[in-house]
């Protein structure tokens, strides 16, 4: 085998810890849809969430973004304990994500909903904006360009202008991958990416989720019910079910898994 | 000329982000600059002025204004009204209190002063939306006429209860008072337009627009991406009700030089800047215009032809009147959200592929 090769993988392997979760419970009302979970996602990997529905991926989404905060447990990330976050904050963290279902802005155009993904760095005082005068101005130009690559990248120049609402479902997901991307986030968290898309546009979104983990460095996240999807492109997998964590690992050791097998295939609870 | 980009291809993002990015549009949009700015100030008379014109272009303002908080930043207010008397009342105290002063800048303040006022009023739209907030903003209307009913010092102890505009002058020439020009009532409220107009474009087409579409498309996407709700509403209420402070100003000083706030200010007045902009277009700088146009333009034409030629009694006109007003906010509220400024929109975009429509 190729020592290079190797020794990529076991790089890939090694990234530090970029986001760890320590015995995360979260509780809504009586429910108790996160129950004492840990796990960590290491830097540039592509970390996976599976499990079947209502097991609690989204909510377990939400808590690494800071928009629910768990009533147990500690968040640590880039190596610190995080606090509680004003879901405005964490753009700024470096955390963008995209919505199990699409949360595009529906009256504005493809391309101004991706420059809002760059909203949190745009510095331009009230004045200069105002009077699109020095800095509103050039701050346009600049993160116009910064969306233009995002865009050629994700392949949807020709619907630049479209409104978002006129598009079709596929699209759509392409289109909030995009603003989430525009972000330039260290951590990425995808919701479901593929769901309810065909073969096609799988294989399309598949391949722009690995390009992004290979050309950006960025660490993914994310959650998806198509296995063969999700043991394609994962380095490793979290795999939850009623709120519990019932594996963790690579694809295979995930596959193998007893537990894991009889959870998908509805073996009855006692 | 043929209306279309075709051979006018953009090569910068500069150029791109242009507000005419047809080559036709650009150039109406110069004529119609000459025209307003060096023509028409030596042809206006008094009745085009004060029937047409100079309404047209306040009102215009105030639909620029409440498009911003209600069409960019979905913010619904009912409190236009009552905004515009705190520009009127602020002008008028400024204006009476420091003389010396340069009554633009008195109209400006008056503005500012109006903006902190939204503010304040807009503060419950962090917690409620929609119907209640709409509520909430007619609440402000109905609390700011009464004070301003109540409150002598607000008009300065006057016996008749009312506000008069003295006599200012701009390089010499009086601009407010009973002995304005027509020319010069037009040419101050041209200039504000012209401005302010060009202020909306640049706040809705930038940063901070993007922030307030945001925050009307979706709200908690909105959060996700980093916009603080906080911030990006009361700042939609700060510019639009500056627009709508400047706009009360001059409606006051300027066209009417004398006004009783329930008459001049009542909740009738926030409903027909509200109907501006719906049948103008929500979310359109353009759509501001078409609907004060519209608004002011129709009561004059069906009086000249319903009255004038068809010899229809007067309140019988008025009453046919309300009755296309609400046809058609019905019409525009169901079938054409963006109102005037879309269909002319579709009209545009029909004439560019023409004659060759597939
Ligand atoms: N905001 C909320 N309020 C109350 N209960 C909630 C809330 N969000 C999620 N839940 C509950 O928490 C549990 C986990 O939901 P969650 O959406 O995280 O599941 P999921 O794994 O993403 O499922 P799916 O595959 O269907 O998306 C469910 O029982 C759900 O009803
Ligand atoms: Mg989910």
């Amino acid at each position: 085998m190729n020592t290079q090769t190797d020794i990529a993988i076991a790089d890939r392997q090694l990234g530090g810890t970029l986001m760890e979760l320590r015995n995360i419970t979260l509780r809504f009302g009586g429910v108790e849809a996160i129950k004492n979970i840990s796990f960590d996602i290491r830097e540039g990997e592509i970390r996976a969430i599976i499990g079947p529905n209502g097991a609690g991926k989204s909510s377990m989404l939400n808590v690494i973004s800071g928009f629910y905060v768990p009533q147990e447990g500690e968040v640590w990330f880039r190596g610190e304990r995080r606090g509680p976050v004003k879901p405005y904050e964490v753009a700024r963290l470096g955390i963008a994500r995209t919505f199990q279902n699409i949360a595009l802005f529906d009256g504005m155009s493809v391309l101004d909903n991706i420059m809002t993904g760059r909203l949190h760095r745009m510095k331009a005082g009230f004045l200069s904006q105002a009077l699109w005068w020095g800095p509103a101005e050039r701050e346009e130009i600049e993160n116009r360009a910064q969306v233009e690559r995002i865009i050629d990248f994700l392949e949807i120049q020709n619907i630049r202008k479209t409104p978002v609402g006129r598009l079709p479902y596929g699209l759509k997901k392409r289109v909030e991958l995009a603003r989430a991307l525009a972000a330039e986030p260290q951590l990425l968290l995808l919701d479901e990416p593929m769901a309810g898309m065909n073969v096609e546009e799988k294989e399309d979104m598949s391949r722009f989720v690995l390009d992004v983990n290979d050309e950006f460095g960025t660490t993914i996240a994310l959650i998806e019910h198509d296995m063969g999807v999700v043991m394609d492109l994962s380095d490793r997998v979290v795999v939850m079910d009623y709120g519990r964590k019932i594996g963790d690992g690579s694809p295979d050791e995930v596959r193998n898994n007893q537990e894991v097998i009889d959870a998908y295939l509805g073996v009855a609870h006692d | 000329m043929l209306y279309r980009e075709a051979g006018d291809f953009k090569t910068s993002y500069r150029d791109d982000g242009q507000t005419f990015p047809i080559r036709l549009d650009r150039v109406a949009y110069y004529a119609v600059l000459i025209v307003a700015f060096l023509i028409v100030p030596f042809v206006i008379n008094d009745y085009w002025a004060n029937a047409v014109v100079v309404p047209f272009l306040i009102y215009a303002i105030a639909a620029l204004g409440l498009n911003i908080l209600t069409g960019y930043a979905g913010q619904v207010s009912l409190g236009t009204g009552g905004f515009m008397a705190v520009g009127a009342y602020a002008v008028y105290k400024l204006m009476t209190t420091f003389p010396e002063i340069n009554i633009i800048i008195h109209i400006l303040l008056a503005g500012g002063i109006t903006a902190i006022v939204g503010v304040l009023f807009g503060l419950p739209s962090l917690r409620i939306k929609g119907f209640y907030l709409a509520v909430a903003t007619l609440a402000a209307q109905f609390f700011l006429v009464w004070l301003f009913n109540k409150v002598p010092w607000f008009y300065n102890y006057s016996a008749s209860g009312q506000i008069t505009a003295p006599t200012r002058t701009v390089f010499g020439l009086a601009v407010t008072g009973p002995s304005t020009s027509a020319a010069a009532k037009y040419l101050i409220c041209l200039l504000f337009v012209f401005i302010l107009a060009w202020v909306a474009r640049n706040l809705t087409r930038g940063t901070l627009g993007r922030k307030w579409m945001a925050i009307r498309d979706m709200d908690i996407a909105a959060e996700i991406i980093g916009v603080n709700p906080l911030s990006a509403k009361l700042s939609a209420f700060a510019v639009s009700s500056f627009f709508v402070g400047v706009s009360g100003a001059l409606l006051f000083s300027v066209y009417l030089g004398a006004a009783e706030v329930g008459e001049a200010f009542g909740i009738n007045k926030s409903f027909l800047v509200l109907f501006m902009i719906i049948i103008g277009g929500l979310g359109s700088i353009f759509g501001s215009f078409a609907g004060a146009a519209f608004m002011v333009l129709m009561p004059v034409v069906l009086k000249n032809l319903l009255v004038g030629q068809f010899g229809w009694a007067t309140d019988l006109a008025a009453h046919f009147e309300l009755m296309i007003v609400g046809a058609l906010i019905v019409f525009f509220l169901i079938a054409e959200p963006h109102g005037l400024a879309r269909l002319w929109a579709l009209t545009k975009e029909k004439l560019r592929l023409w004659p060759f429509p597939h």
